[in-house]
């Protein structure tokens, strides 16, 4: 106890430090950027990065972009669920193919999925559908691996609590092994939800139709790098604080069910 | 006390079961043969590894291949039964509903409505003595209340016949004994016809009215002791002389098999 106390008198808060470090990078680069030892142009200062943000806010629709790439990510997101979740259950009923695919579907979860849009660009045309295509497509791995995980994780005692109560099979399902692997699926859900946003932005960013990827791709064709560099930074922070909230929301939920 | 003799609720008749495994064949269970009485309590005791949970999951439904027959009300059944529930030793509260939502869970499964089944679930939770903790998670509770939450919900699906694999085997010794207790007065209450494991002697002489003794494997019914002691029984009689003569008869049979079992570990590690 009292060494404990003698340590965190002098011990930061960790949000403090994290707060500190990311000030003290900010800064320097500040500093590095205006004194030239790195070039303003293509590097520019944080102050100017944060000028650009006010520009494309207020006249550059980053507002309408990143509106439209949400929606496409959480029509990708909802698509590979349903999928994803459906694809999980096949793996783990029938488990020959759960043994031979599982690794093929992880190994598919780390792959650059993106790079397959100009397949979809044949099969879609250039329009949302290409993007949410792919964005489903991205998501769909990892939500499937953690919807079989979380299924085959179902403790056999809660099984046989349900054949005892002569459930059907449907009830066994819905009332049993569902609940059961939620935590799990969930946890899916949300990985699949971040590599929807990722593979949607990437998409956008190749295509040209429309949300924060062309954004920001056509910011760096015109040079525009104060502006650009706010877009991806923009991007970065919007995510990171998706994560987070999902990540709060998973908890709340798991904890109110 | 009726005078004509009743037929049994439960008849085991020549149960058996050898498990097929890769590494060759297993004999869980030699052929068993009992009868229970409506209302009776019987424990069924022996060294572990001896057979009792291959023979409740056969009773209870869960193992459908095995030799024998097993007949509730003289008509014989195979699979799970709609009059035998079983309570389970591992956790087996579903951590995603609360004590309430436990307890009506086999009465929505099915289909009886909701006032109904949360007014059943309400009385058999204050049965079980968990009043006040019906909006509870599982998590938010003792080991000892999560394993009255499912001898709760099992006691909801209304089964003839109660039978509970070492219910009380994770807990402490007086959480043990005050469960036990509570056990003993659902019994009375309900007139529960109950078959229940153990490997705890002094349990099975304070719960029941017969105690089985089964051998090292292949388990058989090796003895069958008549507990004479009075009812209603509580641990209070625990301090008693005729209670410390039956625990001594039983540990002089079990001893034998649990040495038995012991001799079997010592090989298989050396
Ligand atoms: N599913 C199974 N497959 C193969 N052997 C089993 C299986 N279940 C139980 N056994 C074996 O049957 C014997 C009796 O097990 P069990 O009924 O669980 O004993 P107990 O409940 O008395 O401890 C043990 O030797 C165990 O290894
Ligand atoms: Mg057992």
């Amino acid at each position: 106890m009292a060494s404990t106390t003698a340590s965190t008198r002098f011990a930061l808060p960790p949000l403090l430090i994290r707060f500190l470090v990311i000030a003290g990078l900010v800064g320097l680069w500040e500093i590095a950027s205006n004194s030239g030892w790195v070039n303003a142009f293509t590097a520019p200062a944080p102050s100017s990065v944060w000028k650009g943000f006010v520009k494309i806010l207020a006249e550059g629709g980053l507002g309408e972009a990143m509106v439209l790439t949400f929606t496409t990510a959480l029509l990708a997101a909802t698509l590979g669920a349903v999928v994803g979740i459906a694809s999980g259950y096949m793996l783990h009923i029938w488990k020959a193919a759960g043994e031979a695919y599982t690794s093929w579907l992880a190994a598919l979860a780390s792959a650059p999925l993106v790079l397959l849009y100009p397949l979809f660009l044949v099969i879609f045309g250039r329009n949302m559908w290409t993007v949410v295509a792919m964005g489903a497509i991205g998501c769909t791995p990892p939500i499937a691996l953690k919807a079989k995980e979380g299924l085959d994780g179902v403790k056999p005692v809660l099984l046989n609590v349900g054949r005892t109560f002569n459930l059907t099979p449907k009830q066994q399902f819905w009332m049993i092994m569902f609940p059961a692997s939620l935590p799990s699926i969930f946890t899916g859900i949300r990985i699949g939800l971040l590599f929807a946003i990722i593979n949607v932005v990437g998409v956008e960013f190749l295509v040209n139709v429309g949300g924060l990827g062309q954004l920001i791709a056509h910011l760096g064709d015109r040079f525009d790098y104060p502006q650009m560099y706010a877009g991806i930074f923009f991007v970065i922070l919007v995510s990171v604080a998706f994560f987070w909230i999902t990540e709060k929301l998973e908890k709340w939920l798991l904890s109110n069910t | 006390m009726a005078e004509v003799k009743q037929a049994p609720v439960l008849r085991l008749y020549n149960v058996a079961k050898t498990f097929v495994t890769p590494h060759g064949n297993v004999r869980a269970v030699e052929p068993v043969t009992l009868d229970i009485r409506q209302g009776e309590f019987i424990s069924v005791i022996g060294p572990s590894g001896c057979g009792k949970s291959t023979l409740m999951n056969i009773v209870g439904g869960l193992i459908e291949d095995y030799e024998g027959s097993v007949e509730v009300d003289g008509i014989q059944v195979r699979g799970c039964h709609k009059e035998i529930g079983m309570v389970f030793q591992e956790e087996s509260a579903f951590p995603w509903r609360t004590a309430l939502d436990n307890v009506t869970f086999p009465m929505e499964a099915a289909g009886i409505a909701k006032d109904e089944r949360v007014r059943r679930a309400m009385e058999l939770l204050h049965l079980v003595g968990l009043d006040g903790f019906e909006k509870r998670f599982p998590s938010e509770l003792s080991g000892g209340m999560r394993q009255r939450i499912a001898i709760a919900r099992t006691l909801a699906f209304r089964p003839r016949i109660l039978l509970m694999d070492e219910p009380f085997a994770a807990l402490d010794e007086q959480t043990r004994l005050l469960l036990g207790d509570k056990v003993l007065q659902i019994q009375q209450e309900l007139n529960q016809t109950t078959m229940l494991i153990t490997h705890n002697i002094a349990e099975a002489v304070q719960l029941s009215d017969r105690v089985l003794i089964m051998s090292f494997r292949p388990g058989r019914i090796k003895r069958v002791v008549e507990i004479d002691l009075p009812h209603p029984r509580s641990s209070k009689m625990m301090g008693g002389e005729r209670f410390g003569q039956l625990v001594a008869t039983i540990w002089e049979d079990l001893r034998e098999e649990a040495s038995k079992g012991l001799q079997e570990l010592e090989r298989v590690k050396n």
